[in-house]
């Protein structure tokens, strides 16, 4: 479903972030990014809800080429594409509980549809009984869960994220893992950038290794391979 | 647009005013002032464009004919009047007439003017009217070659005094008006930019969930429109009332039939409409600027 074809970026400033990347990528795999630090795993994954777009080359989503949207169609691609960040991003004033619904909400849904959505995907990531609390009264595993609650309410094909337990304890990380591993069961492709070599030794998927805007490496159950 | 989604649109814009206070009341500030000199200058200028055009109803042009001519020449004389680009009547008052006119004109003074009517000086008169009064210089101009025309008369100074002072005026205001507009346009688009910063995280988050951006953009068009809309609230007030009073004690006190006052009913609800309107598009402009520049969507 994800299929990039000679895909290069370079930076304003003349920094090349993607060295030609090509890669393909199957609904329901679990994918995980790894590579030292400036290797382009962010700028990969910017790559696929068009967060940057590519200098040269292609990227496909579903068949679509995305370097090619509109504007305006730009929103009805992200709607498909979940994605959860290293800081969470929750909107601090927000309750837990409407920081998920506002994912719904800005795209329109009606209040009934919204209200049994929430209370799903709360009870999916276990935090129910956490829905008035306020993100500064949360731990950090519990606000990474709202944030993978916010990114999967609209049931997308695609979950991407960018370092999601790089702020975590070792316990905390494997919680969030747990529930990725539950979404994935249900066909979401999951695509995961990290620098955790447990998690990638432990938990064995498919990993594509990266250095120096490239892929130098892409195995079905591999290892982290660095010196973390 | 959904109901549900206007609903938002307005609460989220609502509560972005209430959020900048003080912005608000600065861009509010600005718009009220311009308003409140748009609105004085719109009720002189159409207060004042309606005078001259009262006295420009009222201006006629005569062409006295030289004594020594006879009827043909007199009705070849009208004949060639007539043919005159933009004259619209051409009417004969005999010197009798004029007599009688003079008489009535003086009021009591026209009692020596009587002993006249023996011997009457004045000419026989040819009344002219023209479509606009700026057209009686050139229409003069031709008549006065014709033969048997002793002199060609119209009360030139007052009309274009009336007509360049209006057009001045008129050219001054505007200069004045659109840099006060200019002015609140910018407060309003930077109050806009405020918010548009302080919203940033949510903004990012509804682009990443995939909010449609005209839905991330009416917000802010809304604020503005809202800034807009308060800033005309005391214009308008100022304007009807304002206006109610000038009017009753002004068309009281001045009994000319030609200076008037334009009708409260509807003048004064047309000019608070206006004022309504410049606020929303003042406000929106504000906000357009801002989105553009900021939003990036
Ligand atoms: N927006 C940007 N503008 C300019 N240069 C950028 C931008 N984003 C990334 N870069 C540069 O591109 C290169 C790749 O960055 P990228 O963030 O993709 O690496 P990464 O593998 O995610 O690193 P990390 O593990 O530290 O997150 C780096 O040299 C970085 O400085
Ligand atoms: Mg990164």
């Amino acid at each position: 479903m994800i299929e990039m074809k000679e895909v290069f970026k370079v930076y304003k400033n003349g920094v090349t972030a993607l060295n030609g990347v090509d890669v393909t990528i199957n609904q329901g795999d679990f994918v995980y990014v790894v590579g030292p630090s400036g290797a382009g795993k962010t700028s990969f994954i910017k790559m696929m809800y068009r967060e940057e777009v590519p200098s040269r080359g292609n990227v496909y989503i579903n068949g679509v080429e995305i370097g090619g949207l509109k504007k305006k169609e730009i929103p009805y691609l992200r709607r498909d594409v979940g994605v959860i960040f290293q800081d969470f991003k929750l909107l601090p004033r927000k309750s837990v509980y409407e920081n998920v619904a506002f994912a719904l909400e800005v795209i329109e849904e009606n209040s009934k549809k919204i209200r049994r959505q929430v209370m799903k995907v709360l009870e999916q990531v276990g935090l129910k009984h956490k829905a008035r609390f306020i993100p500064a009264q949360l731990s950090g595993g519990e606000q990474q869960r709202v944030a993978i609650a916010r990114a999967i309410i609209n049931n997308p094909k695609l979950v991407i994220a960018d370092e999601p337990t790089g702020n975590l304890d070792p316990e905390t990380s494997w919680e969030i893992m747990r529930i990725f591993e539950d979404i994935n069961s249900k066909g979401t492709t999951i695509i995961m950038a990290t620098h955790s070599q447990d998690i990638v030794n432990q938990l064995k998927k498919r990993v594509i290794a990266m250095e120096k805007g490239q892929i130098v490496r892409d195995e079905h159950r591999g290892e982290y391979g660095y010196e973390a | 647009m959904k109901l549900s989604t206007m609903g938002r649109h307005l609460r989220e814009g609502s509560k972005n005013i209430i959020r900048n206070s003080w912005m608000t009341v600065a861009s509010v500030g600005a718009v009220t002032t311009t308003l409140v000199l748009v609105g004085i200058f719109l009720t002189l200028m159409l207060n004042l464009n309606q005078l001259a055009q009262n006295i420009e109803d009222e201006v006629q042009m005569s062409v006295y004919i030289q004594l020594t001519a006879d009827e043909t020449q007199i009705n070849e004389l009208e004949e060639n009047i007539k043919q005159v680009n933009n004259v619209t009547s051409v009417e004969f008052s005999s010197k009798e007439e004029e007599l009688d006119k003079l008489i009535k004109d003086m009021g009591e003074e026209g009692e020596q003017w009587k002993l006249f009517e023996q011997n009457n000086p004045l000419n026989d008169v040819f009344i002219v009217r023209a479509e606009e009064a700026s057209q009686y210089k050139a229409i003069s101009q031709k008549v006065k070659e014709f033969s048997n025309v002793d002199d060609v008369t119209y009360q030139q100074n007052t009309v274009e005094r009336l007509l360049t002072f209006n057009k001045y005026a008129r050219y001054i205001g505007f200069a004045f008006i659109s840099a006060l507009i200019l002015t609140a346009i910018f407060l309003i688009s930077n109050t806009i930019k405020m918010t548009i910063i302080a919203r940033q995280d949510e903004i990012s988050i509804m682009k990443l969930v995939g909010a449609k951006n005209s839905f991330i953009r009416w917000p802010f068009f809304v604020e503005g429109m809202l800034m807009g809309m308060l800033g005309s609230i005391i214009p308008i007030a100022l304007v009807l009332f304002g206006y109610k009073y000038l009017y009753t004690n002004f068309n009281d006190r001045i009994n000319m039939s030609f200076v008037e006052l334009l009708p409260f009913d509807p003048f004064a609800w047309q000019i608070s409409l206006l004022l309504l309107g410049i606020g929303v598009v003042i406000g929106i402009w504000g906000s357009v600027m801002s989105v553009r520049k900021f939003l990036n969507v």
